[in-house]
């Protein structure tokens, strides 16, 4: 629609070769460690009920069906497959978020996503580490809790603390009117977001572990020190959220549950309700292998293996110029 | 009026904040992997020239401004109101007062043009192009043969501006000068 397009891609030819051999080095780790690569579906006829992940509708028609959902990520699809007896398991794909454009974000961007079948969370944030610093080149990441890391960063205690005393603390950044609306866990992002992630991994990457059980998604949660919290963790480098990965949920049950529980905060939040994938429920109920996963922003660790702050850089093509 | 919606925020929007109208400088997209996103923003404030930092949720929006830039010609000032008409040919005209005027008045140099930002419809900014010439009236004599070694000197020019020019430049001379510096770029052969 401009007058000017701009045909040439955002990053450069030295850029588009380091891609091509981060793509090389994550297939080779995998390979020798017989995990199996597989292919799953983007466009598929379920998005995600995660109250604060868009997928993009796609008006795609075919089987007497109108309308589909380009993926959020392949995890469902993914746990299908471990279902059904696939063993440990990586892919690499393209995922879709809507609206998420910035400096660290595209709509459409490449996730690399695993599972290991007998891990536990720990046994994976290892491999995790083997993968991130084999290619980086980094020292081995140091472990922190969530907990602390608010407890350092923001001087709050982020299972101690009331809604009041939280939604006080937002005021820095918000207006009342706005906090009003946010919860508490949306309180708990914008502290996260603002006052601790900047200093997360700087001199060291960084997990961090022991999420609030209400951010859990789909990991497991257990007690610690009279606090449920989720077998969740992140890795930090240099301030970027590098990946999120669980000790999975294993109960079909409950993930119906959290699946109801986030369509309760999507109609709070006037979002449409999203309708529960039911072929991925029943893969659940038919038993999930005990396992962990994870996903892992393959452009974001480009950016750090490159040394740029801006993810067009890293892109041939980001969205402005898609 | 229109507004824009947090995933229409991008820099160069014209938004009202607090009933002031500003120019968006910057947005940043901030969000954890599965969490709340939010948009931190910079904005000048076209009304103080400030430059304001706020943080917005996900799907909240701003008030678009009446704001638009157009071409505009210097025509005279009445000693109240600077007075400007528009280079498309409608001859309508504009008056700006000192404030939309600013630092703008001491390169303003009639039939020249300069962009005119209206705020609902009245001046709100005059910014001069990024080059203007005009003629020196008051400088020490030139020195000539000078022309290499560095050195300068002050010199008035028609507006009223006084701008640092090298020790050659004489009286009557056509300077090209630098609004966004203040600085002396080069002589203008005369034709």
């Amino acid at each position: 629609m401009t007058e000017n397009p701009v045909w040439q891609p955002s990053a450069s030819q030295a850029v588009l070769k380091s891609r091509a051999q981060q793509l090389a080095f994550v297939r080779g780790f995998f390979a020798e460690r017989r995990v199996l690569e597989v292919e799953t579906p983007v466009l598929a006829q379920h998005g995600v009920t995660d109250v604060n992940l868009d997928g993009v509708f796609a008006d795609v028609s075919a089987m007497g069906r109108r309308g589909g959902w380009l993926q959020t990520s392949p995890e469902y699809h993914m746990k299908r497959l471990l279902a059904a007896g696939s063993g440990s398991i990586y892919q690499i794909s393209k995922v879709f978020r809507n609206g998420e454009c910035g400096r660290r974000h595209n709509p459409e961007f490449s996730l690399l996503e695993w599972y290991r079948v007998g891990f536990d969370d720990n046994a994976l944030m290892a491999e995790v580490s083997d993968l991130v610093c084999g290619w980086l080149g980094c020292p081995p990441p140091r472990l922190r809790s969530y907990r602390e890391a608010m407890k350092v960063w923001a001087q709050l205690d982020p299972f101690e603390i009331t809604d009041r005393d939280l939604a006080r603390r937002c005021e820095q950044w918000l207006a009342p009117g706005q906090i009003a609306g946010l919860g508490r866990d949306g309180c708990l992002d914008l502290v996260m977001s603002f006052a601790v992630e900047p200093h997360l991994g700087q001199d060291v990457p960084e997990f961090i572990t022991g999420y609030p059980a209400s951010q859990a998604a789909l990991a497991r949660v257990s007690e610690v020190d009279g606090h449920d919290m989720a077998h969740r963790f992140e890795l930090y480098i240099n301030g970027l959220e590098l990946c999120n990965g669980y000790w999975e949920l294993a109960d079909a049950g409950e993930q119906r549950q959290r699946f109801e529980a986030d369509n309760q905060l999507r109609r709070r939040a006037g979002k449409p309700e999203m309708p529960v994938d039911d072929a991925f429920l029943a893969a659940m109920a038919a038993g999930l292998p005990d396992c962990a996963g994870v996903a892992l922003g393959l452009d974001r660790l480009l950016m750090l293996k490159v040394g740029t702050k801006d993810i067009s850089d890293v892109l041939a093509f980001p969205f402005a110029r898609a | 009026m229109a507004s824009y919606s947090t995933n229409e925020f991008r820099s160069g929007l014209k938004v009202l904040l607090d009933g002031d109208p500003c120019i968006m400088l910057d947005n940043e997209f901030v969000k954890p992997g599965k969490g709340q996103a939010f948009n931190r923003v910079k904005l000048r404030n076209l009304m103080t020239n400030r430059v304001w930092e706020r943080t917005f949720k996900s799907g909240e929006s701003l008030e678009a401004a009446d704001v638009i830039d157009q071409d505009m010609e210097y025509l005279y000032t009445d000693g109240e109101f600077w007075h400007f008409m528009l280079t498309d040919g409608s001859f309508e005209q504009y008056p700006a007062d000192a404030k939309a005027v600013g630092d703008t008045v001491k390169w303003l140099k009639e039939q020249d043009v300069y962009t005119v930002t209206l705020y609902n419809g009245a001046p709100l900014i005059v910014t001069p192009p990024n080059f203007v010439e005009l003629e020196v009236v008051d400088t020490d004599p030139g020195m000539k043969g000078d022309t290499a070694q560095g050195g300068s000197k002050p010199a008035t020019l028609s507006t009223g501006a006084v701008v640092n020019v090298p020790l050659f430049i004489t009286i009557g001379e056509v300077l090209k000068v630098d609004t966004r510096s203040g600085e002396y770029v080069s002589r203008v052969k005369s034709s």
